[in-house]
């Protein structure tokens, strides 16, 4: 069991002051993991309140141009998951905010789904986002994240705008941690219109669940962030700082997420 | 079991935003399914538009040749020139009465993407086809027809640009775009109910051949042989006879330069494809100790996929099915003795289950009868197969026509229909 933190994320999350949290995204590998680390200090440094690490796959459907793109280079340039899973178990230590794994169900399956899961519940990860898990095939990741985790490792779940409100109220009923709202039809990267659609969507995955809302897809700015002040707890921003990683460096990027708080 | 599940393979490994789609798209499809005025309508279409039921050939010469009796399914000489039109044309009824307007598709070799642009054309409905870059650059012929046919063709630059980072571009499109627009999967895999509806538009196949050997033999063949990419013309071909314990199935799938090469598209034969989920589903696929996807080989593009359809995973696993693989070399002899003995040009996929074939023949006792698929033709692969061939008659014309083109300046081209994702 999970022995790093006595917290659960969803306390970590409601215990701090902040209006507006963001939570950060890093594709593993890419451009190497030497670049993360200093990517991820920046990030800490401007005040990033949680990290998503995504462990690259060769397969990645929920993924958009850039970010499948790092996937590849990453896997190409001989990432292995054992030297993630290694980065991430110092990342807990390293930093004071909560990190996530987000990744596809192959690469766990690869590991044994159970190994896997009481691997990263007890290096102290707390939460994992598997975007091609459905709920209805999702029955054992979800008894080991409990099994393992002991609440400190949630199992988060997606609601997005095509999700009818029946089937929100069913994801949104048991959800732990916090539970990710995708912001449109599409993968990530692509322009999101924060317009009262996304804000009647909100206001849907607000009533169908009591865990803390954070949105992605298509996150970019301050203003996006202004906008969504009072609708969500989070605002996750992954592609668009891969983007500002590449042409700029890492010390770039720690002043676009200071720049964002 | 559980729906959209064969033993432990299948499932509909789904992003949420795909979930209503998906449920949608189960309905309308179970629906027609217990609909008899839609396979009604179905058999019309096959009939009227791509001269269906295909012959069943006996190949007179080569049965002389191996002393046993062989029949070949002709899906050559369907519209387009495969049995991918049975499934194109299948799920464009079916887009038809779910009232979208926009098709999508992958294609590796091009022959899907081809068959599903005909099926766009002939139904009216806007069509974008998903293609490897790799891909495109190796089977211009078929891009060409694409875009003739009025479809968009998108080179996808991602991942290994070969057909799976097509089928990958081709769900991320989906994501975005699932009110208007229905995925062609061209193959009997991806998630539920894909690899199940794919499977029964082709059953048209083996449903066809069975009465066929029974009309011309009076009895049932001691073995099916098909080749094995995805699995669709396999599966067509074997559900004739899945009841028929005394009828022994062959999938066959392409051992590329060989399986002790690892150089191969071998997921079952071959003992190498292990369990996992990509793509929308969970199968054997080739695939490193970390879960990625490998490069597979083979002269066949159409045969060059990572993972297999789940029903015949599960037909490997329960026996039903028996597994072989031919190597590009065996492909190649058995193309051209297909073509000297018979006068047919089969496509290099189904050279494989030819090949198989003709190595086995000794194994089987005189007079004996089997079935070959011939899934599709060869001579609009006239690249590929020349290619394989290294015909150095053709070499020289192509190196002719291109001086030809370089002497001659551009003019009044139409705009090409290809656009960058």
């Amino acid at each position: 069991m999970n022995t790093v933190f006595s917290s659960s994320l969803e306390t970590r999350i409601r215990n701090k002051a902040d209006s507006m949290q963001i939570m950060s995204h890093l594709v593993l590998g890419y451009p190497s993991l030497e670049e993360n680390r200093l990517v991820m200090d920046r990030m800490v440094d401007a005040g990033v309140h949680m990290i998503e690490l995504q462990i690259p796959f060769s397969e990645p459907i929920a993924d958009g141009p850039i970010i499948a793109r790092a996937n590849q280079e990453s896997i190409e340039r001989g990432f292995r998951v054992e030297e993630g899973l290694r980065f991430i178990a110092e990342s807990v230590l390293r930093y004071p905010i909560p990190i996530l794994i987000m990744t596809y169900t192959n690469i766990i399956m690869a590991r044994g789904m159970e190994a896997f899961i009481k691997h990263v519940a007890d290096m102290g990860v707390q939460g994992l986002i598997v975007p091609d898990l459905p709920l209805e095939e999702a029955g054992p990741a979800l008894h080991w994240c409990r099994h393992y985790g002991q609440g400190h490792l949630d199992w988060i779940r997606l609601f997005t705008p095509t999700t009818p409100d029946a089937r929100l109220h069913l994801l949104g009923r048991e959800a732990s941690g916090l539970v990710y709202c995708v912001a449109r039809r599409g993968v990530t990267g692509q322009r999101t219109q924060f317009d009262p659609a996304l804000m009647e969507f909100l206001t849907r995955c607000r009533a169908a669940t009591h865990v803390p809302l954070a949105l992605g897809f298509g996150v970019r700015s301050r203003d996006d962030i202004v906008s969504l002040q009072g609708q969500v707890e989070i605002a996750v921003v992954g592609t668009a700082a891969i983007e500002i990683h590449v042409a700029q460096g890492a010390d770039a990027v720690g002043q676009f997420f200071a720049g964002l708080m | 079991m559980k729906k959209g599940y064969f033993g432990t393979f299948g499932g509909a490994y789904i992003p949420e935003i795909l979930h209503e789609t998906f449920r949608r798209l189960t309905e309308a499809y179970e629906q027609a399914r217990n609909d008899p005025g839609f396979w009604q309508d179905y058999l019309h279409v096959m009939e009227n538009y791509s001269g269906r039921p295909t012959p069943l050939t006996f190949a007179e010469n080569l049965s002389a040749h191996f002393g046993r009796r062989i029949y070949i399914k002709r899906e050559d000489l369907n519209q387009t020139g495969a049995h991918k039109a049975n499934n194109v044309m299948g799920q464009g009824l079916l887009v038809r009465r779910m009232g979208k307007k926009r098709v999508i598709a992958e294609t590796g070799a091009g022959q899907h993407g081809v068959a599903t642009a005909t099926m766009a054309a002939r139904m009216g409905f806007e069509c974008v086809i998903y293609m490897g870059a790799k891909d495109v650059e190796r089977q211009r012929p078929n891009v060409f027809w694409m875009q003739q046919l009025g479809a968009t063709v998108v080179p996808v630059t991602s991942g290994s640009a070969i057909l799976k980072d097509a089928i990958n571009e081709a769900l991320r499109d989906w994501v975005g775009s699932m009110d208007e627009t229905h995925y062609v999967l061209g193959t009997a895999c991806g998630a539920h109910p894909f690899p199940e509806m794919v499977s029964w538009f082709q059953s048209i196949i083996g449903v066809e051949a069975r009465r066929q050997i029974l009309e011309q033999v009076g009895s049932l063949p001691q073995r099916v042989y098909a080749c094995v990419g995805g699995g669709s013309n396999a599966m067509g071909i074997f559900q004739g006879f899945l009841d028929d314990p005394q009828v022994e199935l062959v999938g066959v799938e392409a051992a590329g330069e060989g399986i002790a090469s690892g150089r191969h598209a071998s997921r079952l034969a071959s003992g190498d494809g292990r369990q996992g989920i990509a793509h929308g589903y969970r199968t054997l696929f080739l695939q490193d100790d970390d879960g990625q996807m490998r490069e597979t080989h083979s002269v066949a593009a159409g045969l060059d996929y990572v993972g297999v359809s789940p029903i015949l995973a599960h037909l490997h696993a329960t026996g039903r099915v028996r597994f072989e693989a031919a190597d590009d070399r065996e492909v190649i002899a058995a193309i051209k003795m297909l073509m000297r003995h018979e006068g047919l040009i089969g496509a290099l996929e189904s050279a494989h289950a030819v090949a198989r074939a003709f190595a086995e023949m000794p194994s089987l006792p005189r007079e004996a009868i089997v079935i070959i698929n011939l899934s599709g033709r060869g001579d609009k692969d006239i690249f590929t197969i020349a290619d394989a061939l290294d015909d150095p008659g053709w070499r020289s014309f192509i190196l002719d026509k291109a001086r030809q083109y370089q002497n001659r300046p551009v003019n009044c081209l139409p705009p090409a229909r290809t656009s960058e994702p």
